[in-house]
């Protein structure tokens, strides 16, 4: 069977769950063998091998952690180069689309960003897209060179799949741009012990009329009851009431969680880009003519200060 | 200092998006504009420009005549001069192509620094500003909360999934700004005025030595097989809250086992 490059996304050898969703879609389209770079690398084999990689290409330079994106790249040309695989995929996270891509023209492919699913088609395999905040499904395929394709988080089940998972050495030699790009500092981003925003199952979020950066104790208490992420609009993020890294949105974070609650938020379009293929969709919100109540499943017209609180407390009571 | 900001014309997110038949993007039903996304890309060009003590901005579209729009806003903030490649064999390009062309158009108008967005609102791929660096063959110093430019160097902040990180890559670059970098100004009246005045170039295929076989919907590298309206959604419950709100919502999440 053909084999398929998975680009591997871990901190430190944790691999991330949406690389392992990536491994679910692999195996519909071949064998799945990982590229795993840098400090850590060869830490990912065992999860990697229980998920279905038949191999784990790895490399480990002080130059992946050092310069942005190029030296990624150079070392998945490598992978690329040394496999010639069926298909490339990446996840779609900020970096992840940007190593694709300079993948795809060194390559001579054809790139598609943020799949939210993929099969085998005859002519190679097939992508479907949510576009235009989720208003419309496309279906596309790459039709030149090797399918490069991103695909989103919560796009596949993550399958135990035990496969061979052989650790074998990537031999990598940088480009002239490898060090184009200094990484000067890095500030690695707090734990708030919560699920990552991305992944979690259920997602919270807070809008402006949540009316300031304290108040956002009442969105979290009802996360916390659920354990679910805390999300929050533009509005609330532009406001410095939440930290950007947690803004839902076009230009934040796009969510697919199994339950999306939106409190005090207005449901701009820019706003639902990001979350309108969340499985179900919960509203609270004091104006009965907000535009988010024409995506629910569920929707209280009411003072969230309410009924989140009484939310929150029945949810504890119903759980014991 | 030779500052190029690529800005896209697109349909209004606010407006009736779809398809045409042949499944591209229909360009013709709902009105343009430029990209709100680029706005910060030309704010942050300006304030670069403004540091600098020779700084002259071109913005650069790539897209129908409409486009021009697009171009005359960007101008009207306060850009020096812009280009306008236009040609009908480009209708359906795809990413791949639509960076050719830029880079190409890139490297005819000179450049130290190009400026790009950081998504399109259309497209919203995201990977445009890679891309060009690839092909130009520079630092790609992509998805800056904050920029600036001295003696040659830009420095900037990129906010990631897990860390936030300082670089820093020696000119020419290409960089991108997020809609974290800063309020893009509005025109003022003179700007208009002025913006009227300044020199549009429209260049097409020839003129950047590209063929049309490496564009447009035949030369593309993807292809889009099918568009599907999403199904409105079934009408949800909406309850008024008359004290009892939350634990009716309650109710309805245990229904649906998520307590
Ligand atoms: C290029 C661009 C990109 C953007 N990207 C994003 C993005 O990624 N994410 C994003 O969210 N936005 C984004 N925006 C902004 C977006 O257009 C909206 O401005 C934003 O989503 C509004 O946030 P909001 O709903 O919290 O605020 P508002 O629209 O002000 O809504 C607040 C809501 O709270 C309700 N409310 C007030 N008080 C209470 C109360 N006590 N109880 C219950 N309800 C109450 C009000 O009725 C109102 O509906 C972007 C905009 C642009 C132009
Ligand atoms: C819904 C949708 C999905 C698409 N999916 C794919 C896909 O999977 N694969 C694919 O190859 N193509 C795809 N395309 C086509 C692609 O969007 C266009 O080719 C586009 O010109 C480049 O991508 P982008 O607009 O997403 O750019 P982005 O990478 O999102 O844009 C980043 C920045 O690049 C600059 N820029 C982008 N386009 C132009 C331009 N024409 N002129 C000047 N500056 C520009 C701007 O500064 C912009 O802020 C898609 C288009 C749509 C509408």
């Amino acid at each position: 069977m053909a084999e398929v490059l998975v680009y591997v996304d871990h901190v430190d050898g944790a691999v991330r769950k949406p690389t392992l969703e990536l491994l679910t879609l692999a195996r519909r389209i071949g064998e799945p063998v990982a590229v795993a770079l840098g400090s850590g690398a060869e830490a990912t084999a065992g999860t990697l091998a229980e998920h279905g990689a038949t191999r784990v290409l790895t490399a480990e330079a002080p130059e992946f952690a050092d310069y942005l994106v190029v030296p990624k790249v150079d070392a998945l040309q490598a992978a690329y180069e040394a496999v010639s695989p069926a298909a490339v995929l990446v996840p779609s996270s900020a970096e992840g689309k940007e190593i694709a891509a300079r993948l795809a023209v060194r390559i001579g492919s054809g790139i598609v960003t943020d799949a939210v699913d993929l099969e085998a088609g005859e002519q190679g395999p097939v992508a479907t897209q949510s576009v235009f905040a989720a208003s419309f499904t496309t279906r596309s395929r790459v039709s030149k060179g090797t399918p490069v394709i991103t695909v989103k988080p919560n796009s596949a089940p993550v399958e135990a799949a035990p496969a061979a998972g052989a650790v074998e050495a990537l031999s990598v030699s940088f480009s002239a741009q490898a060090t184009g790009t200094k990484v000067v500092s890095r500030v690695p981003r707090e734990s708030t012990g919560r699920p990552e925003l991305t992944e979690a199952a259920i997602v919270v979020s807070g809008g402006r009329g949540v009316g300031g950066a304290e108040n956002f104790a009442v969105v979290e208490a009802l996360a916390d009851s659920l354990g679910a992420a805390v999300g929050a609009s533009r509005a609330a993020v532009d406001a410095g009431w939440y930290p950007h890294s947690s803004q839902v949105g076009q230009t934040g974070k796009s969510v697919s969680p199994q339950l999306y609650i939106a409190t005090g938020i207005s449901g701009a379009i820019q706003h639902r880009a990001g979350m309108q293929t969340s499985k179900t969709i919960v509203a609270i919100n004091k104006d009965a003519e907000a535009p988010i109540f024409d995506l629910v499943d569920y929707g209280v017209v009411g003072d969230l200060f309410e009924v989140v609180p009484q939310l929150t407390e029945e949810i504890k009571t119903r759980k014991g | 200092m030779r500052i190029v900001v690529c800005v896209k014309y697109v349909p209004d997110a606010t407006g009736d998006r779809h398809f045409a038949e042949d499944l591209t993007v229909d360009r013709d039903d709902v009105d343009g504009l430029l990209s709100e996304l680029d706005e910060y890309a030309v704010e942050q060009a300006l304030q670069i420009a403004d540091e600098a003590d020779d700084a002259e901005i071109t913005v650069l579209t790539v897209g129908p005549e409409d486009a021009k729009d697009a171009l005359r806003k960007a101008l009207s903030m306060g850009a020096d001069k812009a280009v306008h490649v236009e040609d009908d064999d480009l209708h359906g390009t795809d990413v791949m192509g639509t960076s050719l062309v830029l880079a190409k158009a890139i490297e005819k108008t000179g450049y130290d620094l190009v400026v790009c967005g950081m998504a399109s609102t259309d497209g919203t791929m995201g990977v445009l500003p890679a891309l060009l660096a690839e092909r130009l063959g520079v630092p790609q110093v992509t998805l800056l909360s904050e920029v600036s430019v001295e003696d040659g160097v830009v420095k900037g902040r990129r906010d990631g999934d897990t860390a936030s990180e300082q670089l820093e890559a020696s000119l020419p670059a290409v960089v991108s700004v997020t809609d974290q970098s800063g309020e893009a100004r509005y025109p003022s009246f003179k700007g208009i005025m002025a913006a009227k005045k300044k020199p549009v170039e429209s260049l097409d295929l020839s003129d950047l030595e590209i063929e049309a076989d490496e564009v447009g919907l035949e030369g593309a590298w993807t292809a889009v097989d099918a568009v599907v309206e999403r199904p409105a959604r079934t009408a949800g419950t909406i309850v008024k809250d008359e004290g009892e709100g939350g634990k009716q919502l309650a109710a309805f999440l245990a229904e649906r086992k998520f307590i």
